[in-house]
């Protein structure tokens, strides 16, 4: 594989939030304590008046976000994503997506990237609990490009969205020209046996994966779906009639992220076959981010198995 | 301070019967909802939206309008009652209170309702919506006022002392907190369930400015604390309104059982007597 330039989602966050910020002076950004690692702090030098951090409280930021929006602010809230979406779920339940208020929760340290802090530090099911609330946008971009596009994106479209980003630098995969647009899916490369369909940084893996796959005779399609809710079901059902096979992947839980929006569409739609790459029912442990997406089961080899074993199926 | 002409505290006391009214009459209709804790704060609802408040009924989105967030959201028919009263809407539709299709939910929803400021019923976050209303009046330089009502079983959600920590350190000194103090709450009383007190004394540790043993059913001392609170610059401010659950029914009064249950038909007909 050729060289892969390398970028962080979240300093290209707190970058593009500067750059809001300076267009639009209803840009209001909120964080818990962590803007260090958020990358708020960015924000907050640039535009201290309207920069508040609410310290180490979670719940009471959600809420405060959706006093803000009341006045007419774009706000912003971040932290970690376990503590953006659990901790404060129900803040962001009756504060904000019942009353559709204009609040943009960016998450950082989604997914077991997270690394050596642990379980508790691990967002592994925000992707669902983010996705059942009604009114609310859910994005989780696959690169620094898609970050900074994905944030304008939802700046610009007036409601509540859930956008997580990831700790560690990750592969750049798109273009500075590269056009986002929320709800649409993207194909990465076209293929006809089956179709990897993948969330967050598990499309870098995706598209090694079928590459690997591509010496062995298997022509897999990639899909990168940014955007979990809403979810492009046209494009799925497309790729499920096309390619008549379904892989799925993402750093999360394996129930009611990815692959539980996929299964919902496909079985209601265009009953495929379908396996789930991602993280098994089991809490993860502290380590290396590389090692634990490789003890946990979301690698490019996962992704390779797991379309080996497709292509099986289907052909029995 | 300005006097309050005598005539204004009796049209005030008069309007605050008329909201009790409302208020046993809609729960009872609907069979349902939260006559107790709405009739303790009836007068604190009235002497805001009838005396206190810049509001304009016809222009609920007037940007300088002063706000009011019901953080006890579970008082809604009181909030129902002062906003028809207001001509928020027609007085009428306040039978629909619980109704399918209507707009006025059990709890508020400001999505349904103009008039409504915020969303409500989950205790505990109206305060910290509050703030945040507050901190952007700020941002805009607005001179408008932000208001709200906790309950004294609320300031057991651990995200009241989460908001009031923001209010104490962001000095939002446009921020009027009234604690309706009516020492009830569903499972029985507050200091035996989860004790709140000293609770001036925590609201003083978290910086803010506390006016105490205020008679949150008299008029003229509402105001009073009112106008005290709306001078003080520097720090948020919270009145202790002392007051009686089920306040002006004399079968619901100091009565947890009234919390979550309307009063029956014959209820009803004994309350409307008393409030006349």
């Amino acid at each position: 594989m050729a060289e892969v330039k390398m970028d962080s989602t979240r300093d290209v966050y707190g970058k593009t939030l500067v750059e809001l910020g300076k267009k639009n002076p209803n840009i209001v950004v909120l964080d818990a304590d962590l803007s260090v690692s958020t990358k708020t702090s960015l924000f907050a030098k640039q535009f201290p008046e309207r920069f508040f951090d609410v310290g180490v409280a979670e719940q009471d930021m959600i809420s405060l976000a959706a006093g803000l929006a009341t006045t007419g602010k774009v706000v912003f809230a971040s932290t970690f994503a376990v503590f953006a979406t659990g901790r404060a779920w129900e803040q962001v339940r009756a504060s904000v997506a019942y009353p559709r208020l204009n609040v943009k929760i960016v998450a950082t340290h989604g997914g077991i990237t997270t690394g050596e802090d642990g379980v508790t530090h691990q967002a592994t099911e925000d992707i669902a609990i983010m996705r059942v609330l009604p009114n609310i946008t859910v994005v989780v971009p696959c690169d620094s490009i898609e970050t900074a596009k994905a944030i304008e994106a939802v700046a610009s479209a007036y409601g509540p969205a859930y956008v997580r980003l990831s700790r560690p630098k990750t592969p750049v995969l798109n273009s500075s020209d590269y056009q986002f647009k929320i709800g649409k899916g993207v194909v990465m490369a076209p293929g006809k046996d089956l179709t990897i369909v993948a969330t967050g940084i598990m499309v870098a893996a995706a598209l090694e994966a079928k590459e690997t796959l591509q010496k062995e005779g298997i022509n897999a399609r990639v899909v990168n779906m940014h955007t979990i809710k809403p979810l492009d079901n046209e494009l799925l059902v497309q790729c499920a009639r096309e390619t008549g096979g379904i892989i799925t992947a993402e750093e999360h839980s394996v129930l009611g992220g990815l692959g539980g929006a996929v299964a919902e569409v496909l079985a209601e739609n265009h009953p495929t076959p379908l396996l789930r790459v991602g993280q098994r029912d089991i809490f993860a442990e502290s380590g290396k981010p590389a090692e634990l997406l490789e003890k946990y089961g979301m690698t490019a080899s996962d992704i390779v198995r797991a379309a080996k074993e497709l292509v099986e199926r289907k052909a029995s | 301070m300005p006097k309050v002409v005598h005539s204004k505290i009796r049209e005030l006391e008069s309007k605050a019967r008329v909201i009790r009214r409302h208020i046993v009459e809609m729960t009872s209709r609907a069979a349902s909802g939260h006559p107790g804790g709405s009739l303790s704060c009836a007068d604190i609802l009235t002497v805001l939206y009838f005396h206190k408040m810049r509001h304009d009924p016809k222009h609920p989105e007037w940007p300088d309008r002063d706000r009011f967030v019901l953080s006890k959201g579970h008082a809604a028919p009181a909030l129902y009652a002062v906003l028809a009263e207001s001509g928020y809407f027609p007085v009428a539709y306040l039978k629909t209170l619980r109704q399918i299709g209507s707009s006025l939910q059990g709890h508020p929803d400001m999505l349904s309702l103009p008039g409504i400021e915020m969303t409500t019923g989950s205790l505990g976050q109206g305060l910290s919506a509050a703030v945040g209303i507050c901190l952007g009046g700020r941002i805009d330089k607005k001179k408008f006022r932000v208001y709200a009502v906790v309950g004294d079983g609320e300031s057991q959600e651990g995200q009241i002392w989460e908001a009031a920590m923001s209010a104490g350190h962001h000095k939002v000194d446009n921020l009027t907190v009234i604690l309706d103090h009516n020492k009830l709450q569903i499972d029985g009383k507050v200091e035996d369930i989860k004790g709140v007190q000293p609770i001036a004394d925590k609201w003083r540790a978290f910086r803010w400015n506390v006016i105490e043993n205020v008679n949150g059913h008299d008029v003229s001392a509402l105001i009073g604390a009112l106008d005290k609170a709306e001078k003080n610059s520097g720090s948020p401010s919270i009145i202790i309104a002392e007051t009686v659950k089920g306040k002006g029914v004399s079968f619901m009064e100091w009565n947890n059982s009234f919390h979550g249950k309307a009063p029956s038909k014959e209820e009803l007909e004994r309350a409307i007597k008393e409030l006349e």
